[in-house]
């Protein structure tokens, strides 16, 4: 490496700022499009009432409104369980997971992928199947809970239990994740277990000793991202209100995102609805700063847990 | 209890757990794929063995809706994305990963917190950009974006560009190959597991992807992609689940059959996105 870098002339290196920047061109206008104007805009937009055709002054009408505004409320309480719940649950499991895996004797490949593959189903496909599987009237999830003489709830149709019911989804879909752990789980190095279990300490002592400090890392950055993922949660819940409802989007229609009762919205379906559904573009871009400032707080983060790592490199 | 006894229970029970586990995770499949099967009457009951089996659901499914033009629409979608994708971020990630320049560790911080932004936090300036330009209603905002590349995409490219030892490129420029030589006849065959995961992970973020499809498609059905006609496809097509669940298994079974085609590099791939934290 020394004799090659000595060998290589200087001037290589000099015109190494330059060459990263074309290099870069493309994709820091990308930045430039698609990230920087587009925030500016938005706070821009946030002072002015715009409903596609008239742009007025709008003053700080939009963020006293948002103040008064009840769904940012309710959207709020249903992220603020997502990430308290439902994150941890689905990290959890797939911890739990990978551990049995990587210590299956036989069938490994066959196991491995009979869970990784339902986090392959399509958003919208897994999302109508647990509906339809929940589903309280001819569903065949509370057919199998009766068989232990439990009645099953209505579960995409109570507020109580349409959350619950997405994170068995989210269960249901954590093969991506557990793979990670999975990997990250085989490279924890064997003879530091060896060790431990000379000096005496039990597969939990083991666990909290060798295992967790090994894969905190890869443990850190999976619950970032699922935090992350929890705040922009879109999709489960927009496709599981509008199949249980029966709701169609159609223009005309009358469906608000949420059902049963607002129990799955989140802020980013509240956003959609502001500002593509009911047009007052305004508001909707004071509901996006809102959304971004959440998602910063878990983005810096991250950011800071690879500031560390890299700085280690 | 003997050690070799304790061995056995314990092999026995972690096999047995991974067995129920796996049958859970396999039984929505099972009945998604069962209640496809059955009559209309028979899908308003309670049963789960299809009396009949209706496998013209499908042909019914296909007739009913614009499936095939869903299809067509999300593959064009998926494969110029895909397309662009890689052709704008492969030299992004090399630049990152090879250059020393001042602002790379910026840079790639830059990657990160895009890679992060909830895509609703842009939507609507971005969105009225679009419809100036005249391209809501198509797929185009959804496709174009990638020319000039992806987050996510340079991030694990970068990742594991960064794992290829200098000696490989600083040979190279010895020989006095161009930069561009370089990535081409160098880096790329080295980093072809990770190219191919990147397409793979972008194909199918594009066919899953709800909420762009939702978003600038309108409100045309046959501008429509898979994943959004499916979201509609109860309330529009069918009252009972049998049709709806024939669309589901239509919608998932491409997805599935390149997975057991490609079971390697995704299984590598998802394990790239983890090992650096």
């Amino acid at each position: 490496m020394a004799s090659v870098a000595s060998a290589a002339p200087s001037r290589w290196r000099r015109g190494e700022g330059l060459r990263a920047l074309v290099w870069l061109s493309p994709w820091l206008a990308g930045v430039s499009i698609f990230f920087v104007y587009p925030l500016l805009a938005t706070v821009y937009f946030s002072f002015h009432h715009y409903d596609l055709f008239t742009l007025e002054w709008a003053g700080l009408d939009n963020y006293r409104y948002l103040l008064r505004d009840p769904r940012v409320v309710t959207s709020a309480r249903n992220t603020l369980w997502l990430v308290a719940v439902m994150v941890p649950v689905q990290t959890l499991f797939s911890l739990g997971l990978a551990q049995l895996v990587v210590r299956l004797k036989a069938g490994v490949g066959l196991f491995r992928t009979i869970f990784y593959l339902p986090s392959l189903v399509p958003v919208a496909a897994g999302t109508i199947t647990f509906v339809f599987l929940m589903n309280p009237s001819t569903g065949p999830w509370n057919q199998f809970l009766a068989l232990f003489g439990v009645t099953g709830p209505d579960w995409f149709g109570d507020p109580a239990w349409s959350k619950p019911s997405l994170t068995l989804l989210s269960v249901w879909s954590c093969g991506q994740i557990a793979v990670i752990f999975m990997a990250a789980l085989l490279d924890v190095p064997r003879h530091l277990y060896e060790a431990a279990a000379i000096d005496g300490a039990g597969p939990w002592r083991q666990f909290r000793s060798v295992t967790l400090p090994s894969i905190a890392p890869v443990l850190m950055f999976s619950a970032v991202t699922g935090v992350i993922y929890a705040v922009q949660y879109f999709a489960q819940a927009m496709i599981a209100s509008r199949v249980a409802s029966g709701a169609t989007d159609s223009p005309g229609s009358s469906f608000t995102p949420g059902y049963p009762d607002e129990s799955l919205l989140t802020l980013p379906q509240w956003l959609f609805q502001a500002g593509f559904r009911d047009y007052q573009m305004g508001y909707a871009c004071v509901l996006a700063l809102v959304l971004f400032a959440a998602s910063m707080v878990f983005t810096l983060l991250l950011l800071w847990q690879f500031r560390r790592s890299e700085g280690a490199t | 209890m003997s050690a070799r006894r304790r061995r056995v229970l314990v092999w026995i029970a972690q096999h047995a757990l991974a067995i129920v586990l796996a049958l859970m995770f396999l039984a929505p499949v099972v009945f998604l794929t069962l209640t496809a099967l059955m009559t209309d009457e028979q899908a308003l009951t309670s049963d789960l063995w299809p009396r009949s089996w209706n496998w013209d659901n499908f042909a019914v499914v296909f007739a009913k809706s614009q499936l095939l033009r869903w299809t067509a629409n999300t593959l064009l979608y998926a494969g110029l994305g895909t397309l662009f994708t890689l052709v704008s971020s492969v030299p992004v990630a090399y630049a990152l990963a090879r250059f020393r320049f001042r602002g790379r560790r910026a840079a790639f911080l830059l990657v990160v917190a895009a890679m992060m932004l909830p895509p609703q936090v842009v939507a609507v300036p971005v969105y009225l950009v679009w419809a100036r330009l005249g391209l809501t209603d198509t797929l185009w905002p959804l496709i174009l974006p990638m020319l000039l590349g992806d987050a996510f995409s340079i991030f694990l490219l970068r990742q594991f560009l960064v794992t290829i030892p200098r000696e490989y490129t600083d040979a190279a420029r010895v020989d006095g190959c161009s930069d561009v030589r370089t990535l081409v006849s160098v880096i790329l065959p080295m980093a072809r597991p990770a190219v191919a995961a990147v397409a793979l992970f972008q194909f199918f973020y594009c066919w899953n992807d709800y909420y762009g499809p939702l978003l600038y498609a309108g409100v045309q059905q046959e501008g429509w992609t898979l994943s959004l006609g499916l979201a509609t496809f109860k309330a529009f097509h069918s009252v009972q689940w049998n049709l709806t669940m024939a669309a589901t298994l239509l919608v998932t079974a491409p997805i599935i059959i390149v997975f057991f085609f490609a079971q390697r590099v995704f299984i590598e791939g998802v394990t790239l996105t983890g090992v650096k934290g």
